[in-house]
């Protein structure tokens, strides 16, 4: 088979524009997967399937993954002009103050998709979307029409993140009831609180319920 | 914003089969097949559309056992979900204790001791001739023959559930394996029990498949009925004896060779039509090649420890990365796939069920047949709702 740097040289020869990155796996199952962008991603995909030599007729596994967002705090020495009277005058001199330093990566909700192929029996091939940013009804396109197993994954997904696949024949909750509003996978879910099984507000129940009502009214 | 062009051509195996033209007056009429209804093995439900007797729609409702069981393994160590996974597919604990315990040892990569793999590839594949026997005795259970068949397959399942019980202790829930071997050692009476019960399946095989292979019945009510096409199959990602039944060569023990299947003779059987029946048949025919894989597996297991010596145990917190592992369970490809970031939890955990996806294509399979029908096509595709809910 090939390897996944053919692959990616690959579907960039046979989508253009399309932009592919390799996301290292440092674990010793040493599966690396291909990033691509929302944009190209259906287009990649049917590439990945149609092709002859790769020919990645079967999707074996598709899942969604919360990555929240990223809070990075670093100390970094700065040099700056101080002003500072030396020997009765006023001059100004450099000084190496330490600052701590917060920059926050924005988190995003991805799809992920296992492809073997049946016919040429090799695999896998990882593949990944990733969305803009967290917020409710993000959409990335869906993968259905080319691979019908990926239909119940696929409303899987968006019943348990909130990714909204564009293109799937019939994205509706799967696991969860009709009525549900929340998306359970998510890192940041907050169960709701069941005052018919907890009728005694205790300290623990009425701080839950303070979360749960400002997450509603945010 | 639409990210997805209209004008792209579909895969051949989306085409679903055309919409069936009303007969008589055309009069439709809805039913809801369960949650509480004995052909559906548990809570499931179908929304079904008729047209007189035959089905014109049908669209599976899930999710009445769910318990989220993904992320309650995110919330807790590795170790701690194993039991969890007996729950899945409670037919086949030690397979699903298997497929976990393959993801984590590629994870982190752990080597296995080759007692335990001998030790795996007996309980696994007394799993399939356990799962196969009453998969096929509920099946004929749904056609009519109520009882006993079913029991002739329950009086064999018992004696490796004793087997299963004497080894971890439960029938059922046996969380057995461990990452980097089995929790504990078999003994040589156990050994010795256990060629004793597998010396006797051939002899149940063959009073199985006289009781119902050629029974008038049976073919009537089986062949030529729910038949799913090759390239619909692996279109729709149908795994286990379902695609094999469909006459696609695909099982992942031969595929991927994980463990020690490559040590081991057996072949793998096909189906020319994909009906009920060569779902059927596969399944006789791989409890005969399973049968053939403990007869050889249980001729020589090695001495040696049960647990590699190096496996980290406590404090266990696998370095950041990714893995997915699979294996040939009973009804079909079951994965686990593992993401770290170097915690002692997983960050995600995720499981690939074969019961939930073998079922996309269920209304394909049922339009255009009966009601009873589509008891028998439900009931051929073999499902357990403890891993379709999860």
């Amino acid at each position: 088979m090939k390897s996944v740097e053919e692959i990616k040289a690959a579907i960039e020869a046979a989508v253009p524009g399309a932009g592919v990155t390799i996301v290292p796996n440092s674990s010793p199952s040493g599966e690396n997967s291909l990033l691509i962008d929302a944009q190209h991603a259906f287009a990649a995909a049917k590439f990945l399937h149609d092709d002859g030599e790769l020919a990645l007729d079967f999707l074996s596994n598709v899942t969604g993954v919360d990555w929240l967002d990223k809070e990075t705090t670093e100390k970094v020495k700065v040099t700056k002009q101080v002003p500072k009277e030396v020997d009765g005058v006023q001059t100004m001199v450099d000084e190496t103050v330490e600052e701590t330093r917060k920059s926050v990566e924005p988190g995003y909700l991805e799809a992920v998709y296992h492809l073997f192929s049946v016919a040429k029996k090799h695999g896998p091939v990882i593949f990944r979307v990733r969305t803009q940013n967290r917020t409710n009804g993000v959409e990335l396109p869906s993968m259905t029409p080319i691979w019908r197993g990926a239909e119940f994954q696929e409303r899987e997904v968006f019943d348990l993140y909130g990714i909204v696949f564009v293109g799937h024949p019939d994205l509706r909750r799967i696991l969860m009831w009709d009525g549900f509003k929340d998306h359970p996978m998510r890192k940041d879910y907050v169960e709701p609180d069941d005052f018919e099984y907890e009728p005694t507000a205790h300290d623990k129940v009425l701080e839950r319920h303070k979360q749960q009502l400002e997450k509603v009214q945010a | 914003m639409s990210l997805v062009d209209e004008k792209v051509e579909r895969a051949p195996g989306w085409n679903r089969p055309p919409v069936i033209a009303p007969e008589g007056d055309g009069e439709l009429l809805e039913v809801s097949m369960g949650p509480h209804h004995p052909s559906t093995h548990g809570v499931f439900r179908m929304d079904v559309v008729l047209d007189g007797e035959r089905v014109v729609k049908l669209k599976p409702v899930f999710g009445y056992l769910h318990r989220n069981h993904e992320q309650l393994a995110e919330s807790q160590s590795y170790l701690a979900s194993m039991p969890y996974t007996d729950r899945l597919d409670y037919f086949c604990s030690m397979t699903n204790n298997w497929a976990y315990a393959l993801a984590v040892e590629k994870l982190v990569g752990q080597a296995v001791p080759e007692r335990a793999e001998y030790i795996r590839v007996i309980l696994a594949e007394l799993t399939r001739v356990q799962n196969h026997a009453s998969a096929i005795g509920f099946l004929i259970q749904e056609m009519g023959a109520s009882g006993t068949p079913l029991m002739y397959a329950f009086r064999e399942r018992e004696k490796i559930l004793d087997l299963f019980e004497s080894l971890s202790g439960s029938r059922m829930m046996c969380n057995y394996m461990r990452f980097g071997g089995c929790r504990v050692d078999v003994s040589a009476a156990w050994l010795d029990g256990a060629r004793k019960v597998v010396s006797g399946l051939p002899k149940f095989v063959d009073e199985f498949e006289e009781l119902l292979t050629g029974n008038e019945i049976l073919l009537a009510r089986t062949q030529g009925v729910g038949v799913l096409r090759p390239e619909l199959a692996v279109n729709a990602s149908v795994t286990g004896p379902m695609l094999r039944a469909s006459g696609v060569n695909y099982d992942i023990r031969k595929v991927d060779r994980y463990g020690i299947y490559d040590r081991f003779k057996f072949r793998v059987p096909l189906g020319d039509h994909g009906d009920i029946f060569d779902r059927y048949m596969v399944r006789v025919l791989e409890m005969r090649e399973s049968i053939g894989i403990l007869e050889q597996a249980l001729k020589d297991v090695p001495g040696g420890p049960v647990m590699d010596p190096k496996a980290k145990i406590r404090g266990f917190k696998p370095k950041p990365g990714e893995a997915y592992g699979r294996i040939e369970a009973p009804k079909g490809e079951l994965g686990f796939y593992l993401i770290s970031t170097g915690q002692p939890e997983p960050y995600r955990y995720r499981v690939r069920p074969p019961s939930l996806i073998n079922l996309t294509v269920l209304e394909d399979m049922c339009l255009g047949h009966n009601v009873a029908d589509v008891v028998l096509i439900f009931g051929s595709v073999d499902i357990v709702l403890g891993e379709v809910d999860r």
